[in-house]
């Protein structure tokens, strides 16, 4: 251990570790700090496995459009010359300058019912569309949030492969399909990877976007976690919920991980 | 190796330390302020600015959205405020926790000028008028656009009317959104009785399908750009909307509503407790307390600063300044930590339906 990596340990320790451990040391006590399993086992209370199942099926939905969105997009950045790509892929990151939060305030304005987008459609006297306080809204936010973590990750990868094994492929007789699926994918497989968990962990813990965009109507795991700790005060249940919530991402990242670790070989 | 290591964690903490004895030295040499917790928008901010050019007191001001936001900063402790501004269910439960410091009424002379009625209100939560100057008070109510909403509104049963699917903005505040379901049926907003809960619980997620959307503050800006026709609101919010969007208008439903106040607190520990005493007395001046009224357009406790009102159809508004005894009305008490999870769990049910 040298002396220049000492800054970094002290600063996970300090905004890690300790972090971590005060989690797990509220989840697995209660108010007056004796050991406890309930704020744990509170997960499987009909309203938390839902707000749980609703979280994961929004973050695999956000995270499968992202990855339809980005794949495309980066094999066309990959193949721009290197000069206008860099202005392409500045087009997606620009966004990220600006607060999340803001750019989801923004989406309300522009779904809600005398919204931007409401405004152009009565002004072609087209039908308006209702997707604020929906389903719809939430998935949007999301995958608009966290599409450039998708897009870069996937984008670094595409383009690293070496020109000439797509060539070689292709002087070996393979048509553009077998060279998508035998070269190409299985070479971008872990851009993909760290893609899909980058959007699917942020979607599963999100509780901004359901309130803002969701009207308060879906109640995500987040959203409960949020509540015990700001309006119940209960951090020991709050914290329980998370360290539930965190079990699930190990977990998720385990599964990808071995995905990705199989396919190189 | 490992001795450099713990050198430099050594060197670390002793600069963070000396940093801390700078902070330290830095606020006793301007130890003229006040630390202030508000609702959000409910002071005019020029307010702060005269106080401080008459004072030379500094005010630092910070906001939050519902009492319960609240309530775990000041138990905590983790900012030292010096006067908070709770509802008075939030005051009850903070005076039984032991959280608040007794005001010195002595430094308060303009306390007078708050009408005897407000007093007498205020007891139902700070029993001796000994912890909490009244600040703003006002009812909840229907909040609806004239052009949507033909028919006449006097009842709680517009908010579960089909015919207003999806324009109906429903509160989310645990204890507001229980109030308008116990009032509907007829029952206290305080009580405990399972039965009754269930019963109002079982109504709010009937409720929900119809409802565009759960919002706090929203409400107000939501309402002045049409983008509902119905919603529960302050009465301190309805003037200012009115005078945003005149097609807008307010009732106090028949069945009964909350009637509230915000009251001005001490946290206990506060470091500038005079300072807070001043500030409270400042506000309950009549010209200050006017001026301010004009800006948040929440009803004023202050008799004289009523008086002061220019605009006649304002000093005698319904909504500002309704007939008390018109309406059946109704103080939130606190119902205690256990009352209070149950009712979080049974709202969690409501938004998860």
């Amino acid at each position: 251990m040298t002396l220049s990596a000492s800054p970094y340990i002290l600063w996970s320790a300090g905004f890690i570790i300790i972090p971590l451990c005060l989690v797990i040391y509220y989840a697995f006590t209660d108010a007056s700090g004796a050991f406890s399993f309930d704020n744990v086992a509170d997960i499987i209370s009909y309203v938390n496995i839902k707000a749980l199942m609703l979280s994961i099926a929004f973050s695999f939905g956000a995270t499968l459009i992202c990855l339809i969105i980005a794949y495309p997009l980066a094999l066309i950045l990959s193949t721009v010359v290197s000069s206008n790509s860099s202005i392409l892929s500045l087009l997606f990151i620009l966004p990220m300058w600006m607060n999340s939060l803001l750019r989801t305030y923004a989406w309300q304005n522009i779904l809600e019912r005398k919204g931007v987008i409401n405004g152009i459609l009565s002004a072609l006297s087209l039908p308006p569309l209702y997707i604020i306080n929906k389903p719809p809204a939430i998935l949007l936010g999301m995958v608009y949030d966290f599409l450039p973590f998708m897009i870069l990750p996937v984008y670094n990868s595409v383009s690293r492969i070496d020109k000439d094994l797509i060539n070689a492929a292709k002087d070996l007789g393979a048509g553009y399909r077998e060279t998508f699926f035998r070269v190409i994918w299985p070479l971008s497989l872990p851009g993909v990877i760290s893609g899909i968990t980058m959007v699917f962990v942020p979607s599963l813990t999100t509780f901004v976007i359901s309130d803002i965009l969701g009207g308060g109507k879906i109640l995500l795991i987040g959203n409960v976690i949020e509540q015990l700790f700001t309006q119940d005060s209960d951090w020991n249940a709050g914290a329980g919920l998370s360290v539930v919530l965190m079990v699930f991402i190990v977990i998720s990242m385990i599964i990808t991980s071995k995905y990705d670790r199989e396919d190189i070989r | 190796m490992r001795k450099r290591l713990v050198l430099a964690c050594l060197l670390l903490m002793v600069s963070g330390l000396s940093g801390c004895a700078n902070n330290d030295a830095a606020q006793n040499k301007n130890d003229n302020v006040i630390y202030v917790y508000n609702w959000g928008e409910y002071i005019d901010p020029e307010i702060l600015t005269m106080f401080t050019e008459e004072t030379g007191i500094e005010v630092v001001y910070d906001e939050y959205e519902t009492n319960e936001i609240m309530y775990p900063k000041i138990k905590a402790g983790a900012v030292k405020y010096d006067l908070v501004c709770p509802s008075d269910y939030m005051i009850k439960k903070m005076i039984d926790n032991d959280l608040l410091e007794e005001i010195n009424f002595d430094n308060v002379p303009n306390y007078v000028n708050i009408g005897e009625d407000y007093w007498d209100q205020a007891v139902s939560y700070d029993p001796d008028n000994r912890y909490s100057v009244p600040y703003v008070w006002g009812t909840v109510g229907i909040l609806y656009n004239k052009t949507m909403v033909k028919e006449k509104v006097d009842s709680w049963a517009i908010l579960w009317d089909p015919k207003y699917k999806d324009e109906i903005l429903m509160q989310d505040s645990v204890r507001d959104a229980f109030m308008v379901a116990e009032k509907y049926l007829g029952y206290s907003m305080n009580t405990t009785d399972e039965d009754e809960l269930q019963e109002a619980k079982e109504l709010l997620q009937q409720q929900k399908s119809l409802v565009q959307a759960y919002v706090i503050d929203q409400v107000r800006d939501k309402m002045i750009g049409n983008e509902a026709a119905i919603g529960v609101i302050y009465s301190g919010e309805a003037i200012f909307t009115q005078r945003e969007n005149p097609d807008l208008d307010y009732a106090i439903p028949k069945e009964g509503t909350a009637l509230w106040m915000d009251s001005w607190v001490i946290p206990k520990g506060a470091r500038h407790k005079e300072n807070a005493e001043k500030f409270i007395n400042y506000l309950c001046r009549p010209d200050i307390a006017c001026l301010n009224f004009e800006y948040i357009t929440y009803s004023t406790p202050n008799m004289p600063a009523r008086d002061l009102i220019e605009d006649e159809d304002i000093r005698n508004s319904p909504i500002a300044f309704p007939d008390l005894s018109k309406y059946n009305l109704e103080v939130q008490v606190s119902l205690g930590e256990e009352a209070d999870r149950h009712l979080s769990d049974l709202w969690r049910e409501v938004k998860s339906y």
